[in-house]
């Protein structure tokens, strides 16, 4: 997943549905990101280049809504609900994930792991 | 072994070294071990003597309390070294070099005499310059007027600074003396004397011979003289004292007993100057040069070469046919190869077997290396230990009376140097143990450790401070006279000694017992460049790794 300012990204990627599950009066989906344009690309180990500033899933509590769905440790999230991931603040992507009103969220994600069967390949411009 | 190579040594040098004085090498022998004359090859001696010299004034006080050679032990000591010992030989040669040092001294003598009459002729011939004309031709002249009496005492302040200027560069105390001449000042002192020949001819020609009346020219003239030997002087300063001053060599001085190294900067200076500077250096700098220290590795040496034996099969041994068969027989078992030349081939196999027989002996003697000097640091360790606590409690027992007790209880007052012998029995021991195991022994006299330590007390000094001339070697001059051997120093050098030092210049310095080798290197060209940081321009960003969970 090389990053090449300007030009469009080339990426082996997955569909992923997420139910949300209610806890209280909050809907969770069961995994954390990091990542980010303001934050330290050079921090991330889940990255192969350490100047991708995109968001990545960071940890995935068992048994939730996340793990049920296929949703690995490391993976890079592309897309949101048909929302862009790639180049978004940490806060702008918290907040595409936790809307309130949506229950379900469609996650695009591309996984380093070779046991992620590709069913898209996708191009996205930038 | 030791003694052999020691007193070879000695007695080359100091035949060889024509200024060397025996002043300091007699009163060294008086002092020293009680060895008879003759021998050579002893191995035990007692320990040594107290020094001949007493202190002054004190002589009365040390009849008393002078206590036993053996001091704190009652055992003999084995030394290795007999080089104090006093022989014939040691005689005949103090003879000889009584005769080589007042060569010596006539030299510097006939440079002082010509010194001091070339100063005499600078700062005289103002005065005959101004002087003469009033003599020979008094009528003659015309009046000296006010611009040309003043002109008078602009030559006084000047002669009287040329003076001092000359009083506090030339007028001090020569401080070595060097094998070449000082180049420098040989040309200063030629330069001096041309201008002032010349000066003369001039004053001879045009003025004595025509009888000039102009007064105020002639004035004016000597006032030319006297500034141009300020000149002069200026020159001198700066060719003897500011040019070496900044820093173009680096010399790295080495001691070839025991390795220690020091590294100087020096300026562009001859090699006889440097080489003056750096034995400055050396008795500041270097501890003080201990041949007890050195047995051990020439021990280890002689069991390296007493183990080997090397027959020559080609030989002075006659010849018969029995001895012949052997000899072949043996060559071609000493020889590996069959192709090898048989001259060269027997010098290598030789040469291999010592070597790989050596070898096999070293697997051994790197573990007795390494055991017995575990052992030895630790035998150190236990008596600095005893050493420190037997000064502490002597320490306590002294303590120094105000002025108000002195006048109140005027009963058992004693001074420094009782009060040091008073204290000195119950440390004794243990220090000279320590010495003994330091190998240090002979460098200490019992009269000097009582007058350090009498030093130490009126002082006000801690036992640490006490003992800090024991636990470290320190430099030479810290030690007895008769271990500086100041007039023995010989330069060698391959290039001339008044030539200038030169990048990879190498030369040294014998001393009678050991040699500091010099090499030079010259002090790298810097380039420095800037760097301009703007304050402001120091700014930070915070870089965050959050982590959110949904």
């Amino acid at each position: 997943m090389s990053f090449i300012p300007g030009q469009p990204v080339t990426a082996v990627v997955q569909r992923i549905e997420i139910r949300k599950l209610r806890q209280g009066e909050h809907l969770i989906l069961g995994f954390s990101i990091g990542g980010g344009i303001d934050q330290d690309p050079g921090q991330n180990p889940f990255s192969e280049d350490k100047s991708d500033k995109g968001i990545y899933v960071t940890r995935v509590t068992p048994e939730g809504p996340a793990e049920v769905a296929g949703l690995m440790m490391g993976d890079k999230v592309m897309q949101v609900n048909g929302w862009d991931m790639t180049m978004v603040t940490h806060d702008q992507a918290r907040k595409r994930l936790t809307k309130k009103n949506e229950d379900v969220v469609r996650l695009l994600v591309a996984s380093l792991l070779c046991n992620a069967s590709p069913f898209v390949q996708t191009e996205f411009a930038i | 072994m030791d003694t052999e190579s020691t007193y070879s040594g000695y007695s080359y040098y100091s035949g060889r070294s024509r200024g060397s004085h025996r002043h300091g090498e007699r009163s060294r022998d008086h002092h020293k071990s009680r060895s008879k004359d003759g021998s050579r090859s002893e191995k035990s001696v007692t320990i040594n003597a107290p020094p001949a010299e007493p202190l002054l004034g004190d002589s009365s006080v040390l009849g008393e309390e002078v206590q036993d050679d053996n001091w704190g032990e009652t055992t003999t000591a084995v030394t290795g070294t007999s080089e104090h010992s006093l022989s014939q030989e040691d005689i005949v040669r103090i003879t000889k070099d009584l005769e080589d040092s007042v060569g010596l001294d006539c030299r510097r003598y006939f440079s002082l005499t010509l010194a001091v009459v070339l100063g005499l002729l600078v700062f005289l011939t103002p005065l005959a310059f101004l002087a003469l004309p009033h003599l020979l031709w008094p009528d003659k002249l015309l009046v000296c007027g006010t611009a040309c009496e003043g002109l008078f005492i602009s030559v006084a302040f000047k002669l009287l600074i040329l003076l001092l200027a000359v009083w506090a560069l030339f007028f001090r105390a020569p401080r070595a003396g060097l094998p070449r001449v000082f180049v420098f000042r040989a040309l200063l002192a030629v330069l001096v004397l041309l201008f002032v020949v010349s000066y003369w001819l001039f004053y001879g020609v045009r003025i004595l011979d025509s009888q000039d009346e102009n007064y105020q020219g002639i004035v004016q003239y000597a006032v030319s003289l006297v500034d141009a030997l300020l000149f002069i002087h200026y020159l001198a300063i700066v060719l003897l004292e500011l040019r070496q001053l900044q820093p173009a060599f680096s010399v790295c001085v080495t001691r070839s007993t025991d390795g220690e190294t020091r590294h100087y900067n020096l300026g562009q200076l001859s090699i006889q100057r440097a080489a003056l500077a750096i034995i400055e250096n050396y008795y500041r700098d270097f501890s003080v040069h201990n041949p007890a220290l050195l047995t051990a590795s020439k021990s280890r040496a002689a069991k390296h070469l007493a183990g080997l034996k090397v027959y020559n099969v080609d030989g002075e041994f006659p010849t018969t046919p029995a001895t012949e068969a052997f000899k072949a027989k043996l060559k071609a078992y000493l020889l590996d190869s069959p192709g090898n030349n048989a001259a060269t081939g027997l010098a290598h196999s030789q040469s291999r077997a010592m070597i790989a027989a050596a070898a096999r002996r070293r697997d051994t003697n790197h573990n007795e290396l390494y055991y017995e000097e575990a052992e030895h640091e630790r035998r150190v360790r236990k008596r600095k230990a005893r050493l420190v606590v037997a000064v502490e409690e002597a320490f306590t027992h002294i303590k120094r009376m105000q002025e108000e007790e002195q006048k109140k209880a005027p009963g058992d007052v004693m001074d420094p140097r009782e009060a040091a012998q008073a204290i000195f029995p119950s440390m004794a021991r243990s220090l000279q143990k320590y010495l003994r195991t330091t190998r240090q022994q002979h460098c200490h006299s019992m009269e000097s450790i009582q007058q350090h330590l009498a030093f130490c007390i009126t002082n006000n000094m801690t036992p640490k401070a006490f003992l800090e001339s024991y636990l470290n070697p320190g430099p030479t001059l810290q030690y007895g006279r008769e271990r500086w051997l100041a007039r023995q120093w010989t330069l060698v050098s391959e290039a001339s000694v008044t030539s200038g030092l030169k990048e990879g210049a190498i030369f040294l310095l014998k001393c009678i017992d050991f040699s500091l080798v010099v090499t030079t290197k010259r002090i790298p060209y810097i380039q420095l460049s800037e760097e301009f940081i703007d304050p402001k321009s120091h700014k930070f960003v915070l870089r965050l790794q959050s982590e959110t969970s949904v």
